[in-house]
């Protein structure tokens, strides 16, 4: 079951990792004021939520401490979705990816809250209440400039279009899927995909914005099982380039 | 010069010059001689409010400007701890921008006349930010030693007479030392840590040494004074004052760890006054007038992130077709 487990962890701290390294990058350039603020928050929130899970990884399963975690694996033992790992683009995009993820997150954790598995539970106790107000965030933006000028509206739309089936990523199952059901630690990404739908559907409506077609075979996969888009090579060498240029210091 | 107070020959004549209602005038002298806080509905001069929208205004600039050099190293720090410590402490910068923008709107401009004044050129930020930020252990100093100067400035402003930018000055120092204290502990790791990371430390020490002697702006022999800004207690400190003030409480630190400044003749004389070389002034006037190594890279990026937000400005002003609940 522990390996069941830790992929569930890895590709939960992996994903709150990296859209925290995304939204970090928001500081000084926002909008306005408000909105470098409101993404430094989310990154700072973001980037703990991966620092508590990496605890759990280390404390209760065995793995690596959080720092070696975060800083020291290659590429490929990474196990985010395509999604999180995207440049932050113009300010509609990252807010739609922002209203996209966090909808998935919060009822991912809330899900979580029931888990068999304790110190998750726990942990997601707590990181509810956080992602409660990354969602409002979210929302009252998405709905803002769904409604307001031409430029806005077709700004959303067209991010929403271009995010969609990266966000159906984030719903890719593991090979563990089943295991993590049967065991009561999670009822499994198809659930979980079908309440975020719930969720989000209205919210678009409400926003004037049409909900994107599915379509299976342009849902971008691979990221949980370590294949990844261009863009998080790029990434890690750049959160790992202070510690590569002295591996054994402590900073 | 966090929010500078150094006049030009013009405005020090211009100060001496505009003549106000002499009771008017008396009353409020008097009531600032008392210790009594000047609030925005209070009558006063036009001179006091035109300095103080200046020196505001040109402290909120340094705090939003100042999030740059750091911000950049925020996706590079080298662990949890510094990275949600950098975070934190660049999202207070820019909390601080807001704070002051608000203190200084109390005066009649308002935030986005001063943002655009910035990009304009018109109105400056603090010397100390046009200069980058080249490696990790940049951040330890800036973190350590630009905002220590910062606080002495700080501290020393928020005993002025003008309500609102004492308050705000208040909270902000309350949150500045947390600054410091997180910019102390990481030149602590480097100082005491490999080779490498005693290279990057005292590396970033020689390049700041000159800019922070700067900060305070130029020596009280060179700057145009005016007795009246003391008077009303808008300048409270001379440029020598707090520079010294500066050198006293941080220079030791330094030393302590073993690393040294790039002066030979920085040192404390018996009468307690620091003597240094002299910095170069020429530079600090050259950078203040935009030829600084990075003064071109921070005004555009701040202008890139006037010019790709403002759609997101004009569809929050336009109301919208349904209104959408504030939180909560």
């Amino acid at each position: 079951m522990s390996n069941a487990l830790k992929d569930l962890l890895y590709k939960m701290a992996d994903d709150a990792l990296i859209i925290g390294h995304r939204n970090s990058e928001w500081t000084g350039i926002g909008p306005m004021l408000e909105e470098d603020l409101a993404f430094s928050s989310m990154a700072q929130d973001k980037i703990g939520h991966a620092q508590a899970l990496y605890k759990i990884l280390n404390e209760v399963l065995g793995e690596a401490d959080a720092d070696t975690l975060a800083f020291k694996r290659e590429e490929k033992q990474f196990k985010c979705c395509h999604f999180v790992e995207q440049p932050i683009g113009e300010y509609d995009f990252s807010i739609v990816r922002q209203f996209l993820f966090d909808h998935a997150e919060l009822i991912r954790y809330d899900i979580l809250t029931q888990s068999s598995f304790q110190p998750l539970a726990q942990l997601a106790k707590k990181v509810k209440g956080e992602i409660k107000y990354h969602v409002m965030h979210a929302d009252t933006f998405v709905k803002q400039l769904g409604n307001g000028t031409e430029e806005s509206k077709a700004r959303i739309q067209s991010s929403l279009n271009y995010a969609w089936h990266l966000a159906l990523g984030i719903f890719e199952k593991s090979e563990f899927e089943n295991d993590l059901i049967a065991e009561n630690i999670f009822v499994g990404e198809d659930e979980l995909k079908k309440r975020w739908l719930e969720k989000i559907i209205p919210v678009m409506e409400s926003a004037n914005l049409k909900v994107p077609a599915t379509d299976e075979i342009k849902i971008v996969y691979g990221g949980r099982k370590g294949f990844h888009s261009e863009y998080l090579k790029p990434l890690l060498d750049e959160m790992c380039e202070v510690v590569r240029t002295d591996i054994d210091a402590e900073w | 010069m966090y929010g500078s107070t150094n006049l030009s020959e013009e405005e020090a004549k211009r100060m001496n010059t505009t003549v106000e209602d002499p009771e008017k005038l008396e009353a409020f002298e008097s009531r600032i001689a008392r210790g009594e806080k000047i609030e925005p509905q209070d009558w006063m001069p036009v001179e006091y409010s035109k300095q103080l929208i200046r020196m505001i205004e040109q402290h909120a600039h340094s705090e939003i400007v100042g999030a740059l050099p750091e911000g950049t190293w925020i996706t590079r720090a080298p662990n949890f701890r510094r990275k949600l410590a950098l975070i934190a402490k660049v999202q207070d910068e820019i909390g601080h921008g807001q704070l002051l923008y608000s203190a200084a709107e109390t005066l009649g401009k308002t935030r986005e006349e001063m943002l655009n004044d910035l990009l304009s050129g018109k109105s400056k930020y603090s010397n100390v930010f046009n200069y980058p930020a080249l490696t990790w252990a940049d951040i330890a100093v800036i973190g350590f030693l630009v905002d220590g100067a910062a606080i002495v400035n700080q501290v020393i402003n928020s005993k002025g007479s003008y309500g609102p930018y004492c308050r705000a000055l208040e909270r902000i120092c309350y949150e500045e030392s947390f600054h410091l204290k997180q910019g102390h502990d990481n030149v602590v790791y480097l100082a005491t840590g490999t080779k490498h990371q005693r290279a990057i430390l005292q590396d970033a020490i020689n390049r700041w040494y000159r800019p922070l002697l700067h900060f305070f702006g130029p020596p009280d022999k060179q700057s145009a004074h005016s007795e009246k800004l003391m008077k009303w207690k808008v300048k409270l400190a001379s440029n020598d004052d707090m520079r010294n003030q500066f050198l006293d409480q941080y220079v030791p630190k330094i030393w302590e760890l073993d690393i040294t400044f790039p002066d030979p003749n920085l040192k404390k004389n018996d009468d307690g006054i620091w003597e240094f070389s002299d910095p170069d002034w020429n530079e600090f006037k050259r950078v203040i007038n935009g030829d600084g190594p990075c003064n071109a890279e921070r005004i555009a990026v701040r202008k890139f992130a006037e010019e790709a937000g403002r759609w997101v400005r004009q569809a929050l002003m336009n109301p919208s077709e349904k209104y959408v609940v504030p939180l909560a």
